[in-house]
């Protein structure tokens, strides 16, 4: 469980990005935080792993606070995937840089071969195993920095922006995947600016702007509410946007899931039929 | 990424800023030869003194001090190093003559650092990119020059998302020892580099896209002139390289050690 308590964060040039953020993230959960470029998600996500420390307020981390610990320590139950891969990797091999976090962490070196196998495997990447990680296309890139950090089994999973620059199939995938993990009973922290993304998701959502948390609550409440979204610059689900526009014809306006879309316009088409 | 900021170039007027840039990089590069001319304290202590009024003018104390902490480092490795060999050298004696020229060697580098510190706070990668260019300096050159010195406050800020990257996956920086602490360092400097390299061919393709060099004879928005301000900087650079020159050939330079009268009786370190 990951508890942030009106928490306060100031770059050292004095920027201050965080305003006092309360927020708690349960076992198991799954979140996402949107909101707009500067709105401070990143840095709020940031202290979920220790990389930053609260200016004032604090964080903790299954209990344990973050300034009172190292961020290898918090590293090994809270796993951080980068925006851009191209940040993270190093090694001559995608194998060598999957197994780099678990040599850090001390696994023996058989763990060690089990679990590269396991997370090469889980993102269909067996067959890159002895390529050079730049050699890859920027979602194997991408693929390959989510394989390394879900190498070593976080119980929570933090992804920063993970659909910027996927096509619709690697998001589908990536959504299945993160259904998958939600099953297993891990905690996962979405950063990101894809209301569409969300809106197939489902999870619940923590709006932020200029600092501050501004709404939260589940998915369908505040993507079907255009006043908090505006707030935040954010522009409905497109399948929102439709039934607020049919709202006058009686339909419900906070639909935002697909395949609920669909049985509803379908009703509604029966009865009048049947009429 | 405190060394980064006691070098990088904000825009502010002073007189100091406006200045030519190819006037102050020749008063900088003055500065540097005296230093290295002079080993002995006294002269070494002028130079240092003589930045400060630039430094005041230009209202950049600050990041110049902050440049000047992230030398200290170097400083004292410096200063150990000259007292250490000197210690070895003379019979494993510390003279108070071998601390002050230990002393005066580190002066030169922070006399160094200092004034390449205020060059680079106080003029404008476009001005330096403009300087180079009219003193005949290919455009080629210059503009990749320019592009070098504009890149590094954005290299400094992906080193540090890249060392967060890598601390997320366990990587602890400081740990082991001196060698095992660079080695450390290899998964950093990595995609550093690589991100470099793929930025640049990017960088080039948006140029090229954008017409770059489709005509030879380029003119600028911006021309230099010197000014007053420019002319007066110039005679003080000329006047302090002869009087230097002078000084260094023909008037012999007391120590403090000297002037102090201290006698050499070498208070020898006890083995």
């Amino acid at each position: 469980m990951i508890v942030a308590e009106d928490v306060h964060f100031c770059y050292p040039n004095k920027v201050e990005a965080l305003k006092g953020v309360s927020l708690t993230v349960k076992n198991g959960e799954f979140l996402a935080i949107m909101g707009q470029n500067g709105a401070g998600k990143s840095t709020f996500v940031k202290h979920f792993n220790g990389l930053l420390k609260p200016t004032s307020g604090k964080v903790s981390v299954d209990g344990v606070e973050t300034t009172k610990t190292s961020v290898a320590a918090l590293a090994r139950n809270v796993g951080f995937v980068f925006q851009n891969p191209d940040h993270q990797l190093f090694s001559e091999t995608v194998e060598e840089e999957i197994a780099f976090a678990l040599k850090n962490f001390g696994f023996k070196p058989e763990v060690v071969e089990e679990r590269v196998t396991w997370a090469l495997n889980l993102l269909a990447l067996t067959q890159y195993r002895k390529t050079s990680p730049f050699l890859l296309s920027g979602g194997e890139r991408k693929r390959v920095a989510l394989a390394s950090v879900l190498a070593w089994d976080p119980q929570v999973l933090i992804l920063d922006e993970p659909t910027i620059g996927q096509d619709h199939e690697q998001k589908e995938i990536l959504r299945q995947f993160i259904v998958q993990l939600q099953t297993q009973g891990k905690t996962v922290v979405i950063v990101t600016h894809d209301v569409e993304f969300v809106a197939e998701c489902n999870p619940r959502v923590v709006l932020m702007k200029e600092g501050k948390i501004v709404a939260e609550g589940i998915g369908k409440e505040i993507l079907t509410n255009p006043d908090v979204l505006a707030e935040s610059s954010i522009v409905l689900p497109q399948i929102a946007q439709i039934f607020m526009k049919l709202s006058q014809l009686g339909l419900p306006k906070n639909i935002i899931d697909i395949y609920e879309a669909e049985k509803i316009i379908l009703n509604a088409e029966e009865t009048k039929q049947s009429k | 990424m405190s060394v980064f900021d006691g070098l990088k170039f904000r825009k502010i007027h002073s007189p100091i800023h406006d200045l030519d840039p190819r006037v102050k990089f020749a008063y900088v590069i003055s500065v540097f030869v005296i230093a290295i001319i002079f080993y002995q304290i006294i002269p070494l202590l002028f130079l240092f003194v003589l930045q400060v009024p630039f430094v005041l003018l230009a209202h950049v104390q600050r990041q110049w001090l902050r440049s000047l902490r992230g030398a200290a480092f170097l400083a004292v490795v410096i200063f150990v190093v000259n007292v250490g060999t000197d210690y070895f050298t003379s019979g494993y004696a510390v003279t108070a003559a071998n601390i002050e020229s230990a002393a005066a060697l580190t002066l030169r580098f922070v006399v160094l650092v200092e004034s390449f510190s205020v060059f680079f706070l106080t003029t404008s990668p476009d001005h330096l990119g403009l300087a180079l260019e009219e003193s005949r300096v290919p455009y080629e050159f210059a503009f990749a020059f320019t592009t070098a010195v504009r890149f590094v406050p954005v290299l400094a800020e992906e080193s540090q998302t890249i060392m967060d990257a890598q601390k997320a996956r366990g990587l602890e920086l400081e740990k082991g020892g001196f060698l095992k602490k660079i080695r450390n360092y290899i998964p950093v400097l990595i995609p550093l580099i690589v991100s470099a390299i793929r930025r640049s061919l990017e960088l080039a393709e948006a140029m090229e896209s954008r017409a770059w060099g489709a005509t030879k004879k380029r003119t600028n928005l911006y021309v230099l002139k010197l000014h007053r301000g420019d002319y007066a900087l110039l005679a003080i650079t000329v006047g302090l390289l002869v009087a230097a020159v002078y000084v260094r050939i023909y008037v012999p330079i007391p120590t403090i050690v000297h002037l102090l009268k201290i006698k050499n009786s070498a208070f020898t370190i006890g083995i």
